[in-house]
């Protein structure tokens, strides 16, 4: 019922709409473009770009006088645009590494917006205070007006992003084959460009400058975890930056009264970590299960071909387990050896002191634990005349033993013969090698 | 002219220590990591304020180093997790800033830290906030706090100097002969960290990512030798110090914004006319080279 009250009051507000409004279609814009610039290796640009406003907002103030969002927003964009031409130019004209042209751009043109703001702090008509709310955003004085024009810049962005849809994903993924194609590729990069400029710049007022960095590229992160389709990437990241913004936006208008920007940066962090952990295919959980998944497949097979190997050296039926203890990775897999005898495939006899003494194979172990050892032999005897044998596949390749080519199956056999390591026990029951074309 | 004498001073040891280090993060390709670093300390500092319920710059500096720390091996974790390294950067550093923010609003009523400060700094009032031990005045405190890191930095990459340049260059090699290459990579982080935070208080957050990467991109272009860069570096970072205060003192506006606007005038000057690496230069040698090609053939 509090939650339900809490929503309640939360949507009487009429002011808080247009809020909630403006920052859902700022993280569905920065959502979508932010693809682009991840994708393009510039997640660091967002950042960047958001600095080298500063200086734009403090000369359109200066110039104009007034404080009028319309006049910081072209000012905003233009020493942005300028950000992104000098970092091109250095990078193109010097020896010096993007990374590093890019802290020098963020930081020359914010010490230049820094002497401007002390300037017009120190000039006569001194009222600056809307200024440094372009800086750190305050989207809760946010008011029908501003959300109309970020709106409308918003849906613009998105619609061109639409209709340029296939450039920007030829750029993104391979700029030189778009070039070939006759593509202006450096014109559609700098068009790329000025979408993210113009994304920072509405995204300014509600976000403030270092957090519309994150806006633009944590959600896209967060998005590549999840397909491997840009298409999808796009929904994914537009759906997860609106989501954000809508969470950011109620928490911090209905819980502590935050400042709006930091909440929205963390609910979105929020959404990147869930999606490193718990992404089916990518993701940490998925990586793990798959990795204990394996580890269980090979040190069952190991252990087989050890109990195997044991009987053949000593021509042994059975063989004791405290040799086990001395196996140097084996020993850890102990329990397996009762899962092993649950299923079928061995025999644990119980020694004096009432403990499991002693692994005695079941026919159905034998016939496993023949074809696990035969298969590793004859990888081994495969690595070993790599040269000689023709093949499609590469030895290296193989993980399991439907993969080695039917073709090769007599030629291995008849290897093994020849170095005497064809597994010898158990074949009784089954096909003897011999040396010579087996039917 | 004692005030101006410790602003300049505080100015060219903030800026030798920051392109000192900064050396070395161009040469990795780091730079970025420079401002990541300057901006996720925030949390550490709030939470170190909180702590100790002091301003003295000890505690800070801890905690400041901590957050530094946890910055880049985030950042380091998420790239062996296959993100990539300026998305995990954008990502790491967004997040720890936001916390930090948050914090300070939560906490605004105990915590006297001003936002504006901390990002621009203030480094006209370093003179007056000085060091006193029974009575005796040692001077600013500022000057005390940076020179210390600086003189830490110094020391540790004398020492070290062999194995930070081989890291720098191949770290597959250093990694080949047995140099702990992570090791040297979070030292160089941590008194990256330091050294941002110690120069805060005077230059603010940003700015001294300024002082990180410009002197230091200057003398990358002027040298091809690593000792000689680092000494370009020193010599033009107290350049931009000595200038910048000039220029400030003129006009009337933000110091250590000067410093920024002079550096990057020194880049620009070296961008241009750098003996070897200059647009104009290599456009001069080349006209000279075409001029007396074409005047062999005729």
């Amino acid at each position: 019922m509090a939650i339900f009250q809490l929503v309640r009051s939360f949507f009487d507000d009429p002011n808080a709409l247009w809020v909630i409004s403006g920052t859902t279609l700022l993280g569905l814009c920065s959502g979508v473009l932010g693809c682009f610039a991840f994708l393009r290796k510039r997640g660091l640009m967002g950042d960047v770009l958001a600095h080298s406003t500063l200086p734009g907002i403090c000369l359109a103030f200066m110039i104009t006088g007034s404080k009028h969002p319309f006049f910081f927003l072209i000012g905003a964009t233009l020493t942005g645009i300028a950000a992104s031409l000098c970092i091109g130019w250095i990078t193109r004209y010097s020896r010096i590494k993007e990374d590093t042209a890019l802290g020098l751009v963020l930081s020359v043109f914010f010490g230049v917006g820094i002497v401007l703001l002390t300037q017009i702090q120190h000039s006569d008509n001194g009222n600056q205070s809307g200024l440094d709310k372009f800086l750190f955003g305050q989207s809760a004085s946010m008011v029908a007006s501003d959300v109309q024009v970020m709106g409308t810049v918003a849906v613009i962005l998105l619609i061109l992003c639409f209709l340029f849809f296939k450039e920007l994903k030829l750029l993104c993924f391979d700029a030189n084959f778009g070039r070939s194609l006759g593509f202006p590729m450096r014109g559609l990069d700098f068009m790329l460009m000025l979408f993210l400029v113009v994304a920072v710049v509405i995204g300014l007022q509600a976000a403030g400058v270092v957090l519309m960095a994150a806006l633009l590229i944590t959600p896209a992160a967060a998005a590549r975890y999840w397909t491997e389709r840009l298409e999808h990437m796009v929904l994914i990241s537009a759906a997860m930056g609106a989501f954000s913004g809508i969470l950011g936006t109620w928490i911090s208008s209905v819980a502590y009264h935050l400042s709006t920007g930091p909440i929205i940066v963390i609910s979105a962090t929020s959404v990147f970590m869930l999606s490193m952990i718990f992404a089916p295919q990518r993701g940490l959980l998925a990586k793990w299960i798959r990795l204990m998944k394996i580890r269980k497949q090979v040190a069952r097979e190991n252990l087989f071909a050890w109990i195997y190997e044991s009987c053949e050296g000593e021509g042994n039926e059975s063989v004791s387990i405290h040799r086990l203890n001395h196996h140097p990775s084996l020993k850890k897999h102990k329990q397996m050896l009762h899962q092993l005898e649950k299923e079928g495939y061995l025999q644990l006899e119980t020694g004096e002191d009432g403990k499991p003494s002693v692994i005695r194979l079941t026919e159905k172990g034998w016939e496993t634990a023949y074809e696990t050892v035969l298969y590793k032999r004859m990888l081994e005897v495969w690595l070993m005349h790599e040269g000689d044998l023709e093949s499609d596949v590469h030895s290296e390749a193989i993980t399991s033993k439907e993969q080695i080519p039917d073709r090769l199956i007599p030629e291995l056999r008849q290897l093994l013969v020849r170095h005497g390591h064809e597994p010898k026990r158990y074949q009784v029951r089954s096909t003897p090698l011999k040396e010579g074309v087996p039917s | 002219m004692m005030s101006e004498f410790w602003i300049i001073l505080t100015g060219a040891l903030v800026a030798s220590s920051c392109g000192f280090l900064g050396c070395f993060l161009i040469l990795r390709r780091m730079a970025m990591l420079g401002d990541a670093i300057s901006h996720a300390i925030l949390p550490g500092i709030v939470i170190a304020f909180l702590l100790s319920g002091s301003r003295s710059t000890l505690p800070m500096l801890l905690g400041a180093a901590v957050f530094g720390l946890v910055c880049s091996v985030v950042i380091e974790s998420l790239r062996k997790q296959g993100v990539q390294a300026d998305a995990a950067m954008s990502v790491t550093f967004t997040a720890l800033f936001s916390v930090g923010i948050i914090l300070v609003s939560l906490f605004t009523r105990q915590v006297d830290l001003d936002l504006d400060c901390v990002l621009y700094g203030e480094i006209a009032y370093v003179p007056w906030d000085t060091w006193e031990i029974a009575g005796i005045d040692l001077g600013p405190r500022a000057v005390w706090a940076v020179g210390s890191v600086f003189l830490l930095s110094l020391v540790l990459i004398t020492l070290f100097y062999k194995q930070f340049k081989i890291c720098s260059f191949d770290p597959a090699m250093a990694a080949a002969i047995g140099i702990p290459v992570s090791l040297f990579h979070y030292l160089l982080m941590g008194m990256v960290s330091v050294t941002t935070v110690a120069s805060f208080e005077s230059v603010g957050a940003i700015l001294v990512v300024a002082m990180l990467i410009v002197p230091a991109a200057t003398a990358y272009l002027l040298t091809d030798r690593l000792n000689i860069m680092l000494i370009l570096s020193i010599i033009m970072g107290t350049l931009s110090s000595v200038g910048g205060y000039v220029i400030a003192q003129q006009i009337d506006a933000s110091i250590a914004g000067c410093m920024t606007i002079m550096a990057a005038f020194l880049f620009v000057l070296a961008f241009l006319f750098s003996p070897k690496h200059g647009v104009l230069t290599r456009w001069w040698i080349r006209r000279q080279l075409k001029m007396r090609l074409s005047g062999e053939k005729a």
